[in-house]
C-alpha cells in the first residue's frame, strides 16, 4: 500500500519526472523575484548599519540626512509602536518572539551585532539613500564583546540581555543569565549503560556560523493604498511573514496583502521579515511606495544565518555492536537574541540508533552575533556530525564494518523515537541495504591518501497546516490554487497530484500560488514538509470536486448519485458505459444547468509525522602537502517515501548534500572581535561546480504510514550526513580524526604535520 | 552626472542617456528593465549577471554601463529567437537543471559562450567554464549534464 492509499496510482502522472511547469520562465530571464518588481514612483530604500558588535545607542541624530534633497522618509526603531504590547511568539521552523524579531529588524536601545540596523532612509534613488546614510550621526558606548558561547557562559560574561533568564523544566533562576534555554531528552541511566559497555568512545566537537546562502538577497516593496499595504516579497511563508508585520506594525490581517513574488532560494533563511517592516514603515512615512533590497554584506552581516554548535559526543557499545549507551551535550550559538534550533537538533542527534540508555542537553546561548534563522535541517548537521564521527571510531574499535555496524543499531518501526514516542514505520533498514547492494559501496577504492566515509542523516519531517482550492473551467482545464510557496517545485508536484487524482493529463491542469488576500491559509514552505501535507490538502480538494462533478452527472444523466462512476475523464452509469458524459462536456454544463462553478476545498493539518533516513557514501583523496581534500565520489542513499517527481528528488537530493558538503569543507563566518571579515562570495566560500563530482543519488521508496501516496519529505536530510562523511573518509584516507568544522585545508594539513592539535 | 551612451542589446540599438557610475548591470536591470540578468552580490563573485559582452561571457556588475558604448550585449532575454528556445534553455528545462532559477540566466550565458568556442567538452572543461557561477540549489550536477545534453543537440 502507498501511504494511506487514498491517491494511489489513478494515472501515471505521479512517479514520474514531470518537466517543471515554471522552467519556462526561468530559462527565459522572465521569471519574476523580489528585485524585479517594478512599482511607478517608488522610493528606494538603505538601512544604516552598526558597525559595532556590542553598543549602546546613546543618540541618534537624523537632522542633517533629513535636509538632504531626495530624502523622503528615516525612521528608527521609535517608528515601531510601543513594545510592551509585542508578545506573540511566531512559528516557521525557529520560534521568535515579536519583541525579539523587532530588534532584530532595527535595534532599540543597544545594538547586539556588527551589521545591526539602527536607522533606514527612503530616497528618491539608491544613491541619495546612501549618501542620507552618511549624515546620520550615532552615537555608541561600546561595550565588551561576547564573541562566542564560550564567553558568553564564563560566571562574570557581561549580559547581552538583562531580562534573560534562563529556562529550564527546574527552577526559575534568580539571576538573568546569556544561557537562554537548556532542554534535557532521554531515557534509562547512561552511566549505568557506560558501565556494561565493552568500548566507549568520546570527544569533542567545534563548529563555525554559516550561511544559507540563497542566491537571492532579501529583497521586497511595499506600497500602501489608503489604509492597506501590499508587499511583493521573496518569502517562504506568505501568511507567516504577513502575521508577523501585522503584529509588529498593528495592522490588522485583512490591511496587510502579501504577495509571493519567485523565491532564489530560501533554505529556512527567508522566513522572519527583515526587510518587510522596514519598507512598510518608510512607505507609510513617505506616502510613496518603497523598495529594499539587501546587498551581499547585509546579507551576510544582518539576516539569520545556521547556528554554530560546540558537542561532546560518548557513546559505549557491546562486543556484539549493539550501542548500550549514548550521551550528548549540544552548546547552541542562537545570535544575538535567544532561539537556536535546540529541538531540531536534540530530535537528530542520535536518531538513527537503537539506544539502551540515552541522556541528551542541549543549551540555548546568546553571543553578540546575528540572531540565527533555521538552515536545512536546523541544528541537524554539526550534531550528527559529532554522533557519525564517533559512530565510525566506536565500530573500528569493534573491529566492525562500519555499515555492519549501523546494521546492528539502525532503528525500525516501533523503536523509540529520539523524543521518545515509538517511530512509525521508516526505511532505514531499506537505505542500509541499498549502500549494501549499490556500486558505490562495492567498487574498490585505490590509490594513495584515498578514503571512503559513510554517515548516516535523520530528519522527523514537519506537519503544520496547507490547503489548496481546485477549479473546474468550463473548457474542462483545471486550476489548482494555493497559498503554499513555491520553493522548488511545488506548482508541479500540486499539478501532478491534482491530474493523478482526478484522473486528467497533467497539461490540463495548471496551478499557481496566491497572495495572502485570495488564498487560504497555509503554513510556511519548510521542514521538509509541503508535497506531504500539500499531498492531503490536494486530494481534500479534489474528492469535494468529484463529489460535485459526480452529482452535476447524476442530475444529467437522470441517475442516483451512487449509481455514477468516474474513471479517465468520463462519468458513467454503473453497469452501463453507454451512459456517459465526458469531464469536459460536463464541466461545460456547469456554468448553465448546475449548482454554480464547480470548485474544491482541501486542508490537511493532521497527518502524523513521516521521518526520513539518509545515509552518505563518500570517497576523498588528500593532499597531503596542501591539507586539501578532493571529493572523487558521493553517493546519497535516501528513503523517500514515494517520489513525485524523480528528477526533483534526485535534484532537491543533490543540492542539500553539496550546500553539506561547503559545510564540511569551506564555509564560516570568520568574526575578529565581534566583526565579520568576510561578508562577500569571494570570501565566504561555497562550492563550485569544479569543486564537486557528479553526485549520485539511490532513491528507496518506504512509503509513510500516512498521506495520499506516502511522500516523505526531501529536502532536509541531505545535508545532515556529508560532513560526517566526509570525516570518515579523510580518516580512512590519512588516518586522522577531524573534530572541527568546516575542515579547510590549514586545518588538515595541521592536523597531519603538527601534533595532531588542530589550529 | 549622465552620459550619452549607444551600444546594442539583443539586436537593438540603445541610445540612452546613463549615469556615469552605473554599473552595466544595473543599466540592463534599470534602464532598460531587463531584469532576467540576476544580481546576487554586485561584486563579480556570483555570476548571476553574465551577459555576452562583443562574444565574451562577463559579468555585468563589473563594468560600468558607459564601458558598453560601441558595443553589442546580449542577455538572457536575447537568447531564444523568434520563440524558439536556444538548445541550452531546452536542455535546462529537460535535463532539471533548475530549482530557484535564479542562477539560471548566468549559467545560460556562460554556458554559451563557452560552447559556441567548445562545442564538444569533456566534463571537466563545463566545470572550469562554470566555476565563476555560484548555484546554491542543485549541487551542479544537472547543470553540468544539461550543458553535456547541449552541446549534443547543436
Ligand atoms: S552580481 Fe555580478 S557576479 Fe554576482
Ligand atoms: S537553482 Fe537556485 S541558485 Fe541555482
Amino acid at each position: 500500500m502507498t501511504g494511506n492509499g487514498q491517491g494511489n496510482g489513478r494515472n501515471d502522472s505521479v512517479g514520474t519526472s514531470y518537466v517543471k511547469v515554471d522552467a519556462w520562465e526561468r530559462v527565459t530571464g522572465r521569471a519574476e523575484y523580489a528585485a524585479d518588481v517594478r512599482t511607478p514612483n517608488a522610493l528606494h530604500a538603505k538601512v544604516l548599519r552598526s558597525p559595532h558588535p556590542h553598543a549602546i545607542i546613546k543618540s541618534i541624530d537624523v537632522s542633517r540626512a533629513e535636509q538632504l534633497s531626495g530624502v523622503k522618509a528615516i525612521i528608527t526603531s521609535k517608528d515601531f509602536p510601543s513594545m510592551d504590547e509585542l508578545k506573540d511568539s511566531f512559528g516557521g521552523e525557529l520560534m521568535v518572539n515579536a519583541r525579539d524579531l523587532r530588534r532584530m529588524v532595527l535595534a532599540d536601545d543597544k545594538v547586539l551585532f556588527d551589521g545591526h540596523g539602527v536607522a533606514a532612509v527612503a530616497a528618491t534613488s539608491l544613491e541619495i539613500a546612501e549618501a542620507a546614510l552618511d549624515l546620520i550621526t550615532v552615537e555608541y558606548e561600546i561595550l565588551p564583546v561576547i564573541n562566542s558561547t564560550a564567553d558568553a557562559l564564563k560566571p562574570d560574561a557581561p549580559l547581552l540581555h538583562p531580562d534573560v533568564y534562563t529556562k529550564t523544566l527546574k527552577e526559575t533562576p534568580d539571576k538573568p543569565s546569556n544561557l537562554a534555554s537548556y532542554v534535557e531528552s532521554g531515557w534509562g541511566d547512561v552511566d549505568k549503560g557506560f558501565a556494561e559497555a565493552a568500548v566507549i568512545v568520546e570527544r569533542s566537537f567545534d563548529s563555525m556560523m554559516v550561511h544559507q546562502g540563497y542566491l537571492e538577497p532579501q529583497a521586497c516593496t511595499a506600497r500602501w493604498d489608503n489604509e492597506v499595504c501590499t508587499v511583493w516579497t521573496s518569502t517562504q511563508g506568505t501568511f507567516n511573514g504577513q502575521r508577523m508585520v501585522s503584529t509588529l506594525l498593528q495592522v490588522p490581517l485583512h490591511q496587510v496583502n502579501f504577495v509571493p513574488t519567485e523565491i532564489g532560494g530560501g533554505f529556512g533563511g527567508k522566513i522572519y521579515t527583515l526587510v518587510e517592516p522596514i519598507a512598510m514603515l518608510l512607505a507609510r512615512k513617505a506616502g510613496r511606495p518603497v523598495k529594499f533590497v539587501m546587498d551581499r554584506s547585509e546579507v551576510f552581516r544582518a539576516t539569520g544565518p545556521g547556528s554554530p554548535q560546540q558537542s561532546t559526543v560518548k557513546v559505549g557499545a557491546r562486543k556484539d555492536g549493539t550501542i548500550v549507551a549514548a550521551q550528548g551535550s549540544l552548546v547552541m550559538d542562537a545570535g544575538a537574541f535567544p532561539g537556536a534550533p535546540v529541538a531540531g537538533a536534540s530530535m537528530v542527534t542520535f536518531g538513527p540508533y537503537k539506544m539502551e540508555h540515552f541522556k541528551l542537553e542541549a543549551y540555548d546561548v546568546v553571543t553578540n552575533k546575528p540572531r540565527v534563522q533555521a538552515y536545512r535541517a536546523p541544528g541537524g548537521t554539526p550534531a550528527a556530525f559529532g554522533v557519525e564521527v564517533v559512530m565510525d571510531e566506536i565500530a573500528e574499535k569493534l573491529g566492525m564494518d562500519p555499515l555492519e555496524f549501523r546494521k546492528i543499531n539502525a532503528v525500525s518501526e516501533g523503536d523509540p523515537s529520539t523524543n521518545g514516542r515509538p517511530l512509525p514505520k521508516v526505511g532505514l533498514k531499506e537505505v542500509l541495504g541499498q549502500v549494501e547492494g549499490s556500486p558505490h559501496w562495492n567498487a574498490p577504492l585505490e590509490g594513495e591518501n584515498r578514503g571512503r566515509g559513510l554517515a548516516l542523516g535523520f530528519w522527523n519531517g514537519a506537519v503544520a497546516m496547507s490547503s489548496a482550492t481546485i477549479n473546474v473551467n468550463v473548457d474542462g482545464t483545471v486550476e489548482v490554487v494555493s497559498g503554499h510557496v513555491d520553493l522548488t517545485g511545488t506548482r508541479t508536484t500540486m499539478t501532478q497530484m491534482a491530474a493523478d487524482m482526478l484522473q486528467l493529463p497533467p497539461e490540463r491542469v495548471s496551478a499557481r500560488v496566491t497572495d495572502t488576500a485570495s488564498g487560504t491559509y497555509t503554513d510556511v514552505t519548510g521542514g521538509s514538509r509541503t508535497v506531504y501535507t500539500q499531498s492531503q490538502a490536494i486530494y481534500n480538494a479534489c474528492e469535494s470536486v468529484l463529489n460535485e462533478m459526480k452529482a452535476l452527472a447524476a442530475d444529467q444523466l437522470k441517475l442516483n448519485e451512487d449509481d455514477i462512476e468516474y474513471a479517465d475523464g468520463a462519468f458513467s452509469a454503473k453497469g452501463n458505459p453507454e451512459t456517459t458524459l465526458s469531464w469536459d462536456e460536463l464541466a461545460g454544463r456547469s456554468r448553465t444547468r448546475g449548482n454554480g462553478p464547480i470548485s474544491g476545498y482541501g486542508t490537511s493539518g493532521r497527518l502524523k509525522g513521516a521521518p526520513a533516513f539518509a545515509a552518505h557514501l563518500a570517497d576523498v583523496e588528500v593532499d597531503p602537502d596542501t591539507g586539501k581534500v578532493k571529493i572523487l565520489r558521493y553517493t546519497c542513499f535516501q528513503d523517500v517515501g514515494k517520489a513525485i517527481n524523480p528528477a526533483m528528488v534526485e535534484g532537491q537530493i543533490q543540492g542539500g548534500a553539496v550546500q553539506g558538503l561547503g559545510w564540511a569543507l569551506s564555509e564560516y563566518y570568520h568574526y575578529e572581535d565581534g566583526k565579520l571579515r568576510n561578508p562577500t562570495l569571494l570570501d565566504y566560500r561555497m562550492l563550485t561546480a569544479l569543486d564537486l563530482p557528479m553526485i549520485d543519488t539511490e532513491i528507496v521508496e518506504v512509503p509513510a504510514d500516512d498521506s495520499p501516496y506516502g511522500a516523505r519529505g526531501v529536502g532536509e536530510v541531505p545535508i545532515i550526513p556529508p560532513a560526517a562523511a566526509v570525516e570518515s573518509a579523510i580518516y580512512r584516507a590519512v588516518g586522522v580524526r577531524m573534530t572541527q568544522l568546516p575542515m579547510t585545508p590549514e586545518r588538515v594539513f595541521w592536523a597531519l604535520h603538527d601534533d595532531g592539535s588542530e589550529q | 552626472m549622465k552620459v550619452p551612451v549607444r551600444f546594442s542589446v539583443n539586436g537593438d540599438d540603445r541610445d540612452l542617456y546613463i549615469g556615469a557610475h552605473k554599473t552595466l548591470m544595473e543599466v540592463l536591470r534599470d534602464d532598460l528593465e531587463l531584469t532576467g540578468t540576476k544580481e546576487g552580490c554586485g561584486n563579480g563573485n556570483c555570476g548571476a549577471c553574465t551577459i555576452n559582452l562583443d562574444g565574451k561571457a562577463v559579468n555585468a556588475c563589473l563594468i560600468l554601463g558607459v564601458e558598453a558604448d560601441g558595443h553589442e550585449v546580449q542577455t538572457i532575454e536575447g537568447v531564444s529567437e523568434d520563440g524558439t528556445l536556444h538548445p541550452l534553455q531546452q536542455a535546462f528545462i529537460e535535463e532539471s537543471a533548475l530549482q530557484c532559477g535564479f542562477c539560471t540566466p548566468g549559467f545560460i550565458m556562460s554556458a554559451k559562450v563557452f560552447l559556441e568556442q567548445n562545442p564538444s567538452p569533456s566534463e571537466q572543461e563545463i566545470r572550469t567554464a562554470i566555476a565563476g557561477n555560484l548555484c546554491r540549489c542543485t549541487g551542479y550536477d544537472k547543470i553540468v549534464r544539461a550543458i553535456q545534453a547541449a552541446a549534443k543537440l547543436a
